[in-house]
């Protein structure tokens, strides 16, 4: 019978080989990423486009400071603190380092909890998570006063290169805003879980539709994206 | 040949993905005012891009007025007529064209065309419109403030964009930032929205490889957006810094009204490679939706199979993909490393080969077509050979050794204009004609539409043409008035004021348009559901215009490709993409 050609038009019968294959895979019916929510999909789309506007951020950055013909102050310098009469470089962006890495720690948690359904322990370590964001900002705060006291501007500074203090408050001030929506995102989820919107499957204020378990996780990925931007700008800004 | 079995409906794998359940407007605000129905959404996006392309339509008359007769308004100075430009080239690159492609018909034909009831996040596809109108409105306060809109080119180059001089430091360079700033955060939402769509939402049925190529287009060109605009929203946060805070990311130090300024140590190089990494992107993300629509408004109107669709959706990625390496290209005058040039001109002139493949693909279409010279056939014809020409010239400019001396010239202007005005436009005018039916039930009268676009059509070329001569010349672009300089001969002068009086003769024109779209709405013939007998999902909705959620009850079902014209031994030439494989047996059995 002609019909197993006519029920099937458009589509090859056997799998092609090859990149045609892989092509095709990628093409495939309703779905590109099978079992990826759209939400899912939305934000790891998102996290995409952020990728390069801290990339660009930050090659602007380095262009600045490979280009300067003023000496670049020296972070280490810079970034020490004097703590019970020793002088440590970098030992506040060290600490802050670590609590931005622990907390993924506990977003991680945090995620794996809320698949299990439970309600308490998910919203008490995305609070965690939150705290140590908080805690972090707090930190940058810190440092952000320490350095202004020392006389970093925007357009000068005491050591050197104007562009120093311009791009530390530019490309920090956006990763803590960046941490800062992190963490307002954290306590509205977290409040979710623990209230059980997500169990009665309870409509969202604003989008009337239902929420589920997944948004941890969503939550989840934006929140690491942070923290490994965060590593880069340690690498590049202060190690450099 | 063996079948692969599928439960339910043969040839059709079962749905992945659970029907969405809609928000349901309750009131008139949240049914045509703060709606989270694409469809109103585009309609919005497309009311607020033409009502801000009319203003930036405006701007071309004054700026031509001055060109042709200079000295005899007295109502334009330099200063004007340089925020003039700026605000004409910025209004219609990115408020009219980027939102009117993505936000407008992306938001119309993605949904229907994927077979979707909406897109994936109506909220947020909301949210998208109203900062977009935000970014208008904060763009159109700039005519209003202190010292008028920023007058420092489209590009915004520093150190001039900012320096005392340039008209509009105080206010509208701080407001044209900010603009864009939000115009990108409002992009960004609804470009999410429309890869997620394409990409995760489509029905039963749709692979990729059976998208009309107007959603390929249209969704190449998101993602193209998603990753070029960030290059945009680091160069307006850094220029914005250092006007309002003083740093010098871009400002090197100079001497400003005869004071050595507070900048040093900047780069205006960094500004121009940030700029352009977004700027010729943004060429082909007003391309590619065009080269989408105009592939199936060529295949319907033809009546025939687009030629090499597998071909036309590779070339489509190609595009795009390589022009996120040529962005140098605008550059070669700028004082970059001058063997960066060798690299950019290679990359550009690469690019010539998937645009051929595709103009090549549109002409071997027609090729014994059934052609029906429609309105919306005549604009896609008009396109193709506007392209062409436009992209010709592309082919001098992208060579470094032609480009050195036209730089700055009229003959640059004549070609973006050609190539990334006049054709994206006639494609948006076209799809007008195309879709109007679908969006209100009612056709454009033909023949308005018809003189409407000769008139487009002859003009474009009467304006730009001679353009092209001007600027082999060596007449500058930008300049307020040429004066008495000797190597412009007089013959110049009277060619500028003919391009003068087309334009504005073309400009008014558009009025007829205008008259035509609101005339129709209540006046025109009455269209039914497939006017154009086209294949497409968006033609087969239940109703039309379509209801919210598109599809009634159940979701259509694709069986075929989007290009199933004058297939041999069919009863209709064309055959509907859910038109179920045995249908058409028996309608072939019953012809037979």
């Amino acid at each position: 019978m002609a019909e197993t050609v006519l029920t099937n038009p458009g589509q090859s019968p056997a799998r092609p080989e090859g990149w045609r294959g892989v092509a095709d895979d990628w093409a495939s019916d309703q779905r590109a990423f099978k079992n990826v929510s759209w939400g899912k999909a939305m934000m790891w789309i998102f996290l995409l486009s952020d990728t390069f506007i801290f990339s660009c951020f930050l090659l602007s950055y380095m262009t600045a400071r490979m280009s300067t013909t003023v000496p670049w102050p020296n972070p280490s310098e810079v970034f020490a603190l004097n703590i019970a009469g020793k002088h440590i470089p970098l030992i506040l962006i060290a600490i802050m380092t670590f609590i931005l890495i622990s907390s993924s720690g506990t977003m991680a948690m945090a995620v794996n909890f809320g698949y299990r359904r439970d309600r308490v322990r998910t919203a008490a370590l995305m609070l965690a998570t939150a705290a140590f964001g908080a805690t972090f900002v707090g930190m940058q705060a810190f440092e952000w006063t320490k350095l202004i006291m020392e006389g970093v501007r925007p357009w000068g500074n005491p050591w050197g290169a104007p562009q120093f203090g311009a791009s530390f408050f530019m490309i920090t001030g956006f990763h803590g805003t960046h941490v800062t929506i992190g963490v307002i995102f954290l306590i509205a989820i977290a409040r979710k879980v623990f209230r059980g919107d997500f169990d009665v499957e309870r409509r969202g204020f604003f989008t009337s539709r239902k929420g589920y378990y997944e948004i941890v996780e969503i939550t989840g990925l934006y929140w690491h994206f942070v923290d490994l931007v965060w590593v880069f700008i340690f690498a590049f800004f202060y190690l450099w | 040949m063996v079948d692969i079995p599928y439960e339910g409906i043969p040839g059709i794998p079962p749905a992945e993905v659970p029907d969405v359940e809609l928000y349901h407007p309750r009131s008139w605000w949240t049914r045509y005012v703060f709606s989270q129905d694409a469809k109103v959404i585009a309609i919005q996006y497309s009311l607020t891009a033409t009502a801000i392309g009319l203003v930036a339509l405006v701007l071309s008359w004054l700026m031509r007025l001055q060109l042709g007769f200079p000295g005899t308004f007295s109502f334009i100075d330099a200063n004007q007529y340089l925020q003039f430009i700026t605000m004409h080239g910025m209004i219609m690159v990115i408020y009219l064209l980027t939102a009117l492609f993505l936000g407008g018909f992306g938001n119309y034909l993605i949904p229907l065309m994927v077979g979707a009831r909406d897109m994936v996040f109506p909220y947020v596809n909301m949210l998208s419109y109203w900062v977009y109108l935000l970014a208008v409105l904060v763009l159109a306060s700039t005519f209003f403030v202190p010292g008028g809109p920023t007058g420092a080119g489209w590009t915004l180059y520093p150190p001039q964009a900012i320096l005392s001089g340039t008209p509009g430091q105080d206010w509208g360079i701080i407001l044209m930032m900010s603009s864009l700033i939000l115009f990108i955060i409002g992009f960004t939402m609804g470009g999410l929205n429309y890869v997620v769509t394409v990409l995760q939402a489509r029905t039963r049925g749709m692979t990729l490889m059976r998208l009309p190529l107007t959603v390929w287009g249209i969704f190449t060109a998101t993602v193209m957006a998603l990753l070029a605009f960030p290059a945009l929203f680091v160069a307006s946060v850094m220029l914005l810094l250092d006007r309002l805070l003083g740093t010098s990311f871009f400002m090197p130090s100079l001497v400003e009204m005869g004071t050595l300024s507070k900048y040093g140590g900047g780069s205006p190089l960094l500004f121009q490679h940030l700029f352009w990494f977004f700027g010729h992107p943004e060429v082909y993300i007003v391309a590619l939706p065009a080269f989408g629509i105009v592939s199936d408004l060529i295949s319907t109107h033809a009546r025939k199979n687009i030629f090499g669709y597998r071909m036309m959706v590779w070339a489509i990625v190609a595009i795009g993909a390589l022009s996120f390496i040529v962005w140098a290209h605008h550059m070669y005058v700028s004082g970059m490393f001058p063997q960066f040039g060798y690299f950019f001109a290679t990359t550009t002139l690469i690019i010539a080969i998937p645009t051929a493949i595709k103009v090549y693909n549109w002409v071997l279409t027609l090729w014994r077509g059934d052609i029906h010279l429609t309105v919306p056939m005549l604009f896609a014809l008009g396109f193709i050979i506007t392209f062409v020409n436009g992209g010709l010239t592309g082919l001098f400019l992208g060579n470094v050794v032609v480009d050195v001396p036209l730089s700055d010239t009229m003959f640059v202007v004549a070609h973006f204009h050609m190539v990334m005005g006049v054709a994206p436009i006639m494609v948006v005018l076209g799809a007008i004609y195309h879709w109007y039916p679908k969006v209100t039930g009612r056709m454009l009268n033909e023949a308005l539409g018809k003189f409407h676009f000769w008139v487009t059509f002859l003009g474009a070329y009467l304006i730009f043409f001679p353009m092209h001569y001007l600027g082999l010349l060596g007449v500058p672009r930008r300049y307020f008035e040429l004066g008495d300089a000797t190597f412009i001969p007089s013959s110049a002068h009277s060619l500028n004021a003919f391009i003068s009086v087309v334009a504005l003769t073309v400009g008014f024109s558009q009025m007829v348009f205008l008259f035509n779209l609101a005339w129709s709405l209540f006046k025109g013939e009455a269209s039914g559901g497939n006017p154009w007998r086209a294949t497409t999902l968006e033609w087969q909705t239940p109703e039309t215009p379509p209801g919210h959620g598109n599809w009634g009850k159940e979701l259509p079902v694709v069986y075929r490709w989007a290009y199933d014209y004058s297939v041999p031994g069919a009863a209709e030439d064309f055959i509907p993409q859910n038109q179920p494989p045995r249908a058409t047996q028996l309608i072939q059995g019953a012809a037979s």
